[in-house]
């Protein structure tokens, strides 16, 4: 154990946790929505986060941008970014869509056990990743360097490159304007009565089969937003890159209280920094075993996480 | 009106778990379809078919021979043999999660961490390169395994009783992480070094040569054949008794059941250790087979496969489990060396595609699985009467 | 009753589906001509499919371009290639292992490629007499297993790892040396030795996830970047290289990263981008393609419109070993081990003769260092001393 070292980092290792935590915290909305309205884990949306990544890179590839372009005007790069968010968005909403149509929406019909759900989702999970796989030949794909990190402040040893500072802003900014349109607007109360009970909220006159492809297509549009954030900031994405980021996004949903919009928030900011420092600590190979520790402990205090689930309830 | 079992004109359904020898009988005998016949038989008639049905399963590894049929069976681009013990220990582990989950209700995604406690012991006990220097033999370690693997069921068991559901999920999730990481990373387990030299099962032929070799994947496909049926008889057992009725108990409401004076965290733990002790055995059957192994074999998708197989063979159902367990380990194999019929490439690259699309597909025509279990397609039923149609 | 209906043809898809694909299985061609040493088969084993096919792929696509040159030198399909998907897991190898060798036209295997599915699956090739030669499995302990058709073309960790750690020492003169590696038997093996030849160079250690299991490195990157090391060596694979270059590129820091042929591949320069990634050093015990005077980099892009990997011209040496040997009339299997066992092949990344055990003679090993270029390309360097 390194004590003097996670000491000595804890600024830098504070900054690049959030960053890494906070595209962690966009990406678990897709599980804490979808399991708020339906108490369903939907286990392909770490494919709907793959697509996004693939999607802003295709459209950049129409520009001729790969790996070794030089980094464009920031005229440009501001278009491009938008474009790459844009086009992300639809892609990963319009999978996450398409997955809830096919692997979902048939079994909901037929009443289908819980489980059944989770198995159809696994399955729709492999066939996309196994597809993508195959289609790029399970290489990896390098992201243009729009952003060259450069440093806006630097605080001791602690650089804040406006790479982080955008990845941070971006997302706080997102779950803001999400959990606003949740709680105030009239589809997001239709959200919140359908998560509280659907039977009740059936019987007021809220279209149930609308509001969950609204849920899906939410979570979709924040995988996209998450995707393009982690394209910039890892600078590779490959086949495998959503199942390994998913399985830490829904830690950090169920760390915050699956279901819970800021549980969302907090739950990955919180992941993002303790694996920093454990990785300081420990070495970084205990990364991903030191995520899951504190899950189990956490859980252990507070059986539903930090802040419960309550999408239904007064406050999301 | 989803499953087969609801297809015969069942006028009196009794409520699922209140049922007497004689109502169980009745159940047993009003079902229409193979099922509903295979129960009407008298018992000396279910015994034969049952011993009939063994036969034929340790006659597998010949079925190549069959003209016509035969090789479509087979797979292509693994050794037949071979296909069959992997598919001997994806069943094995599909009957011990099927204790958990389908029996118990306890939905648990890392159940592969057992799988791995157990292989490891037997290679900890027996390799030579382990740091026990022990080098006992494959049959002097599978007890220990076993134990070993029976006691981190009851480990991961304990401290996860308060949780429900997902809760429970994400958290097993964890610890097969857990278990991999520490596989990886710690000098004692060998990360990806591994364990080389690991002993097979004992045993000889006359000629001096062992049963158990490298090249011939038969004998260990009919020693996991002969652990799956007395793990059946187990099971069934186990699923028939107090106990069983009591994970009946609690799968369908643990509130009531606690007041009705049901033991619940007594029997959370029995469904663990159960389910443990037969992944375990999945896992010394592993490594005695292999004879070499690394933290490579226990990943998580391979938890999230067998999870898959059960609730697709149907969950709660043995054999449901037994198809599940087999199907999720056929298919993929089966896809090997195959090419499409369109542009006449390899299928191989493809072969989890496909199998994600079969699974989607089959929980889509059968959402209760394969072969459901009785007591779940009442239960579907019920809900299909009580729940208003939302489309 | 509509219900039923779509049950039973969504059931009867399903059937249809695996039965469909099941009728027209790749038939295994079954003409035997035996005139001019020809109809026999030569099998890759490894990696295609999987977390590790990329590297897989490489070894397989160097293989097959050798015999497609044979073959098409020849004008006829002499030898046939067969391809074995290992999945580089241990727990798959032995399946296919015995698929390989129930095929009794397979005269040879090119592979296993990984060390861990080695010791899984060759006991099985041992057991059937069919001699092996791994481009890739560098394991020290692999020989000492009293195999008789196992060979590498390839030198052990033992060999490559004094020569990265006397590179680094006495050609690049670094004093501050931080020392990482990614868990697999080969990058861990690698580490160590490395550690071993600096000595008290080193100031920190760390270890990482294997390739595909992490992508993000900021700690690892701030331990580097505190320690104000020179120099980074990591033993692993590229894919994870090119993320840590990239990232220590992003964090600021200057130093110069070292890694052995497990990061000699254009993929390190696709992951952390050209830029980041030049100057980056890699030790391969192997010698410059072009010194060979060959065309096979033109070869090998021509073929399959990608760069040729890492190992990709170790299996294509390995490949031309075999089909030397048959070619003399080794049309057996043991007639070929004993060949490989004797015989001297000049190919064009090394020289080639086993050992006894089935190691690369110590006399021939050579290791040399290349760097990337501002292309992506690695630029031979220098030969440096293995002691």
């Amino acid at each position: 154990m390194n004590f003097s070292g996670l000491i000595q980092d804890f600024g830098p290792l504070t900054i690049t946790g959030l960053a890494q935590g906070a595209i962690i915290a966009l990406f678990a909305l897709g599980y804490t929505l979808v399991y708020g309205v339906l108490r369903l884990i939907n286990f392909a949306h770490s494919e709907v986060f793959l697509i996004g990544s693939y999607a802003c890179l295709v459209v950049w590839g129409f520009f001729g941008l790969d790996q070794n372009s030089a980094t464009p005007n920031v005229m440009s790069v501001i278009g491009l970014l938008l474009l790459g968010l844009v086009v992300a968005i639809v892609f990963s909403g319009l999978t996450a869509l398409g997955v809830e149509l096919v692997a979902y929406r048939p079994l909901r019909k037929r009443n289908a056990p819980p489980l059944a759900f989770l198995i159809t989702a696994i399955g729709a999970s492999l066939f996309i990743s196994e597809t993508v796989g195959v289609m790029t030949q399970r290489n990896i794909k390098g992201v243009p360097p729009l952003i060259q990190p450069r440093d806006v402040f630097v605080i001791g040893n602690m650089h804040v490159t406006n790479l982080q500072i955008l990845i941070i802003v971006l997302a706080l900014v997102s779950m803001f304007l999400l959990d606003r349109f949740i709680n105030r607007s009239r589809l997001g109360r239709g959200i919140r009565a359908v998560a509280q009970n659907p039977d009740s909220a059936a019987l007021m006159g809220v279209n149930k089969s609308r509001v969950i492809s609204l849920v899906f297509l939410l979570g979709g549009l924040m995988a996209g937003i998450a995707a393009v954030m982690y394209d910039l900031k890892i600078g590779v994405t490959r086949f495998d890159a959503g199942f390994l980021l998913g399985i830490e996004a829904f830690t950090a949903a169920v760390l915050g209280g699956i279901g819970n919009l800021r549980g969302a928030l907090l739950g990955g900011l919180l992941l993002g920094l303790l694996q920093n420092y454990a990785a300081s600590l420990f070495g970084t190979e205990w990364l991903h075993a030191a995520s899951f520790v504190l899950l189990v402990l956490i859980l252990l205090v507070r059986p539903t996480g930090l802040l419960g689930e309550s999408l239904g309830r007064a406050r999301a | 009106m989803t499953t087969e079992a609801t297809s015969s004109p069942a006028p009196k359904t009794p409520a699922p778990g209140s049922m007497s020898a004689q109502e169980k009988k009745n159940a047993r005998e009003d079902r229409g379809g193979v099922r509903g016949w295979y129960g009407r038989q008298p018992k000396i008639v279910r015994i034969v078919l049952g011993v009939v049905f063994a036969a034929l399963a340790f006659l597998l590894p010949y079925v190549g021979e069959i003209p016509l049929l035969g090789p479509q069976i087979v797979t292509q681009g693994i050794d037949w043999p071979s296909a069959l013990f992997n598919m001997s220990y994806y069943v094995l582990l599909a009957l011990g999660l099927n204790v958990v989950v389908g029996f118990a209700g306890l939905l648990d995604l890392g159940y592969v961490g057992f799988f791995a406690v157990g292989a490891y012991t037997v290679a900890l006990l027996s390799s030579p390169d382990s740091v026990l220097r022990t080098e006992w033999g494959w049959l002097a370690a599978v007890p220990i395994g076993l134990a070993v693997a029976m006691l981190s069921g009851l480990v991961l068991g304990y401290p996860t009783l308060r949780l429900r559901g997902d809760y429970l999920a994400i958290v097993t999730l964890g610890f097969a992480e857990i278990i991999r990481i520490v596989a990886t990373s710690t000098e004692t387990l060998r990360g990806d070094r591994g364990f080389s030299d690991i002993p097979h099962p004992p045993g000889e032929f006359s000629d001096g040569k062992p049963i158990f070799g490298v090249a011939d994947a038969i004998p260990y496909y009919w020693l996991g054949l002969a652990v799956i049926i007395l793990v059946i008889f187990a099971v069934r057992n186990l699923d028939n008794s107090r106990v069983g009725r009591s994970w009946l108990a609690i799968r369908e409401d643990q509130e009531a059941a606690e007041i009705m004076g049901v033991r619940t965290i007594k029997y959370k733990l029995w469904a663990f250790a159960i389910g443990a002790f037969i992944g375990g055995l999945g896992g010394v059957m592993f490594a005695g087979q292999q004879g070499f192994m690394n933290s490579q074999t226990f990943i998580l998708q391979f938890s999230i496969l067998v999870l898959a197989g059960v609730v697709m063979g149907g969950s709660g159902n043995i054999a449901g489990a037994i198809l599940g367990g087999a199907l999720i380990s056929y298919i993929p194999d089966r896809l090997r060396g195959i090419e499409d019929p369109i542009w006449h490439t390899d299928l191989f690259g493809f072969r989890f595609a496909i199998f994600g699309a079969v699974i989607i597909a089959i929980m889509i025509f059968r959402p209760q699985g394969l072969i459901p279990s009785r007591r779940r397609a009442m239960e579907l039923k019920d809900r299909e009467k009580e729940v208003a149609p939302i489309e | 009753m509509r219900q039923v209906l779509v049950r039973a043809i969504g059931g009867l898809a399903v059937i249809g589906l695996i039965a469909g694909a099941a009728a027209c299985n790749s038939d295994s061609g079954s003409d035997d001509t035996a005139s001019g040493n020809c109809g026999y088969k030569l099998a890759y084993f490894g990696a295609l499919t999987g977390s590790s096919a990329n590297l897989g792929v490489n070894i397989e696509q160097g293989f097959e371009l050798a015999i497609n040159q044979y073959n098409t030198k020849k004008g006829s399909d002499c030898i046939t290639v067969a391809k074995f998907d290992s999945q580089g897991e241990p727990g798959v190898a032995p399946g296919v292992a015995r698929n390989l060798v129930a095929d009794k036209k397979i005269l040879a295997v090119v592979g296993p490629p990984f060390s861990g599915e080695s010791e899984a699956a060759v006991p099985i090739f041992e057991a059937a007499g069919i001699p092996s030669v791994s481009p890739s499995a560098t394991r020290v302990s692999l020989t000492a297993n009293g195999w008789k058709t196992f060979h590498r073309a390839v030198a052990n960790d033992d060999a490559q790892g004094p020569a990265a750690g006397n590179y680094i020492k006495n050609v690049m003169k670094a004093q501050k040396v931080f020392v990482a590696n990614d868990q697999s038997a080969y990058g861990a093996g690698l580490s160590e030795v490395v550690e071993k030849t600096l000595g008290s160079a080193v100031i920190g250690k760390d270890k990482t996830e294997a390739d595909g299991k992490q992508t993000d490195f900021s700690a690892l990157v701030q331990k580097v970047v505190s320690s104000q090391a020179t120099v980074l060596f990591y033993g692993g694979y590229y894919q994870n290289a090119g993320l840590i270059r990239k990232a220590l590129t992003s964090a600021g820091w200057k130093g110069t990263m070292v890694g052995g042929d497990g990061m000699k591949d254009v993929g390190l320069a696709k992951a952390a981008g050209n830029g980041p990634a030049t100057g980056t050093i890699v030790t391969c015990p192997c010698s410059p393609p072009e010194k060979a005077g060959g065309t096979f980099v033109a070869d090998y892009k021509a073929k399959w419109n990608v760069d040729a990997g890492t190992y990709s011209d170790v299996a294509f040496d390995a490949a031309n070993m075999l089909l030397q040997g048959i070619d003399a009339g080794n049309t057996t299997t043991e007639k070929l081990n004993t060949y490989l066992s004797t015989a001297e092949y000049k190919g064009i990344a090394n020289t080639y003769k086993f050992t006894d055990k089935g190691e690369l003679d110590p006399n021939y090993i050579k290791v040399w260092t290349f760097k990337f270029d501002p292309t992506g390309n690695q630029i031979a360097d220098q030969e440096v001393p293995t002691a």
